[in-house]
């Protein structure tokens, strides 16, 4: 009744390593199934686009590869690391907060509410992780963080308070917040939902920038046009399982599945 | 793009705006009747009722006042005499210390029995419930003297493994608990009660995207309640714990059950020696009312604090404000602003 998708025949050449593997992950919620046997692999230094309703676990596929949700069953694998779990013989047992902690600075997250610390100005968003988990000298991490500002276009809000920041802004300093943990994987849920739209723009060129350099991104988005034009693979889910999943011209121009042609016509 | 170029822009296209909008609109000639536009005077609405009100409760004040001051039972030389005497003090510096050592000890329990209350273990929230049931729910007088008598129920205090007879340390309970430990024992356990569901709201308030963010920033449980959670509930925290500080204050004068020498306990032992109760009475409250009044800076200044990034602009501080003022009326250079104002006329 599950449907995995072999991941590995999409038409993209990969010559590289898969950095992210997930393995039949399986995770309800009391008896609502919302992830079923989902398998995926994302190789390094390519753009994933999650596409799907509403309800569909996009949401908490991304959530669970940074461990913030558990998992029931399956695995994910994160650059050869098991993610929040270690294996002794065939069972997983959950790692302490302390380990999983350790594993999430290479995994950076952006929010579809930014989720900024409202207390800090933006510098010192960006600079809180580096410099008190990370062991990173104040100095340093100020340059950087002045630096990563800069990329993302806001250096002159560098002290301003996210209450003085528009949506687009503090989307961007949210970025440049996870950039500065220099993390392997990008997880973005949504970065543009919650924007107005003559901002979206301004945070997809922010992302179109960060796949150039040959991040790794996952990324959840409603966007087409940018599906479309940055992501090297694109997967379609609907009710907890992976419906679709290949090259962006293949899934979005000649998707195979009608739920795959239904949503597309939705979106459009 | 500085802010003053800015103003100065907007309120020159303003202006052209105007003139432009009232010359081509079909009732250009209408809006400008005469030239005597500028000698209509507006008068405000006359509030006679305002002068009345004010004139009673004027008089009524000033009444209590004459009658007040000119009560030949009070000895207004004794509060003055009073109002610096050693033994009182003494007792205000006894006020203060247990106010302080009270209310600091509160607020670090406080924060374990919000943290307690908040967990996920239902032994540990359960505990917490039950603790604040006990000691908000009975009157705190009550307590009070229930710490004083601590010494009937358990004649010796002891530090070992529970039920069993390893023991590392005892002592008399009425050696360790002198009034003074038990009224602060009273007043810390007491307050720690309230204390811990102001924190807990506090903690609530802190929306659930920050413990995502902060986690997947790869902070520890307790890193990010230091440093993303405490500082926001802080804001929250903050103000109702400056009405509790200012209750505390007051509280410590109900330890005089206990013979504890705080002022009010000062107060009553010297009036009756020298029988000016209301005079010593008077005396405790000048104190009082003077303590409460410093402890309101130290809360608008910590309010302030916990307050960056929630308002867009802070308003200037008390001194900030005196600053400007006095550096406006200094004399010296014209100021800028009033050449302009007098080019525009
Ligand atoms: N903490 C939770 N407790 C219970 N159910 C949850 C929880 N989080 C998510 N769900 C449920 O899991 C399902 C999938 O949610 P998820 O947020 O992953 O969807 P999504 O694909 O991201 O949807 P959207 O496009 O609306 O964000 C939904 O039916 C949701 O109600
Ligand atoms: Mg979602």
């Amino acid at each position: 009744m599950s449907i995995t998708v072999p991941t590995t025949d999409s038409a993209t050449p990969t010559p590289t390593r898969s950095l992210v593997e997930i393995r039949r992950v399986r995770k309800s919620f009391g008896a609502h199934e919302v992830l079923r046997d989902v398998s995926l692999a994302v190789p390094e230094g390519t753009v994933t686009v999650l596409l799907g309703p509403s309800g569909s676990g996009k949401s908490t596929l991304l959530r669970c590869i940074n461990h913030l949700e558990t998992i029931d069953g399956g695995r994910i694998i994160v650059d050869g690391e098991l993610i929040g779990y270690r294996q002794v013989g065939h069972t997983i047992h959950e790692m302490t907060p302390k380990q999983i902690a350790r594993q999430r600075r290479d995994i950076g997250m952006v929010f579809q509410r930014f989720n900024l610390f409202p207390h800090m100005t933006a510098l010192e968003n960006i600079v809180e992780a580096p410099t008190g988990i990370g062991g990173v000298p104040r100095t340093q991490a100020r340059t950087r963080a002045k630096d990563l500002l800069d990329r993302v276009g806001i250096a002159d809000f560098a002290a301003h308070y996210p209450a003085q920041l528009s949506g687009g802004q503090q989307q961007r300093v949210a970025i440049a917040r996870a950039l500065a943990m220099d993390p392997k994987l990008m997880l973005f849920d949504e970065p543009t939902s919650a924007l107005d739209p003559e901002l979206v723009g301004d945070v997809l060129d922010v992302m179109r920038e960060l796949a150039k350099e040959g991040m790794t991104m996952i990324v959840v988005t409603h966007e087409i046009g940018f599906a479309r034009g940055v992501a090297d693979q694109v997967v379609f889910m609907d009710g907890g399982v992976v419906v679709e999943a290949g090259h962006p011209e293949e899934v979005l121009d000649r998707p195979q599945r009608q739920r795959t042609r239904n949503f597309l016509e939705s979106v459009r | 793009m500085t802010l003053q170029g800015r103003g100065e822009g907007e309120g020159e296209g303003r202006g052209h705006g105007l003139g432009q909008g009232l010359l081509a609109g079909p009732s250009a000639n209408a809006a400008a009747p005469d030239a005597t536009d500028g000698d209509v005077v507006a008068i405000p609405l006359r509030r006679p009722w305002r002068w009345i009100s004010a004139a009673v409760v004027l008089l009524l004040v000033a009444a209590f006042a004459f009658s007040v001051l000119t009560n030949p039972n009070i000895d207004f030389a004794a509060i003055g005499e009073f109002l610096f005497d050693p033994r009182i003090l003494e007792g205000v510096w006894l006020t203060v210390v247990i106010t302080v050592i009270a209310m600091v000890v509160s607020t670090v329990l406080a924060i374990v029995i919000a943290a307690m209350r908040l967990s996920s273990n239902p032994v540990l929230s359960t505990v917490a419930w039950c603790y604040v049931w006990v000691f908000r729910g009975t009157p705190l007088l009550v307590q009070i003297v229930l710490w004083g008598y601590l010494g009937l129920l358990y004649a010796k205090l002891s530090v070992g493994v529970p039920f069993t007879d390893v023991v590392f340390w005892q002592v008399n309970t009425n050696e360790l608990i002198s009034a003074f430990v038990a009224g602060l024992l009273a007043l810390t356990l007491n307050q720690a009660a309230y204390s811990s569901e102001i924190v807990r709201a506090g903690m609530v308030s802190v929306d659930e995207g920050q413990h995502e963010a902060a986690y997947s920033l790869g902070m520890s449980p307790l890193y990010t309640f230091r440093r993303v959670l405490l500082p926001q509930a802080m804001r929250v925290i903050i103000p109702p714990m400056g009405n509790e500080t200012i209750s505390m204050l007051k509280n410590t004068s109900l330890l005089s059950v206990i013979a504890v020498l705080e002022i009010y306990t000062q107060a009553t032992v010297i009036s009756s020696q020298n029988l000016k109760q209301v005079e010593l009475l008077i005396v405790a409250s000048l104190w009082y009312l003077f303590m409460t009044s410093v402890l309101s800076i130290p809360q608008y200044y910590l309010e302030r604090r916990y307050g960056r990034g929630t308002s867009r602009n802070l308003p200037p501080t008390p001194l900030q404000r005196m600053r400007r003022a006095f550096a406006a009326r200094r004399p010296g250079p014209a100021p800028a602003p009033e050449t302009k104002a007098v080019s525009v006329v």
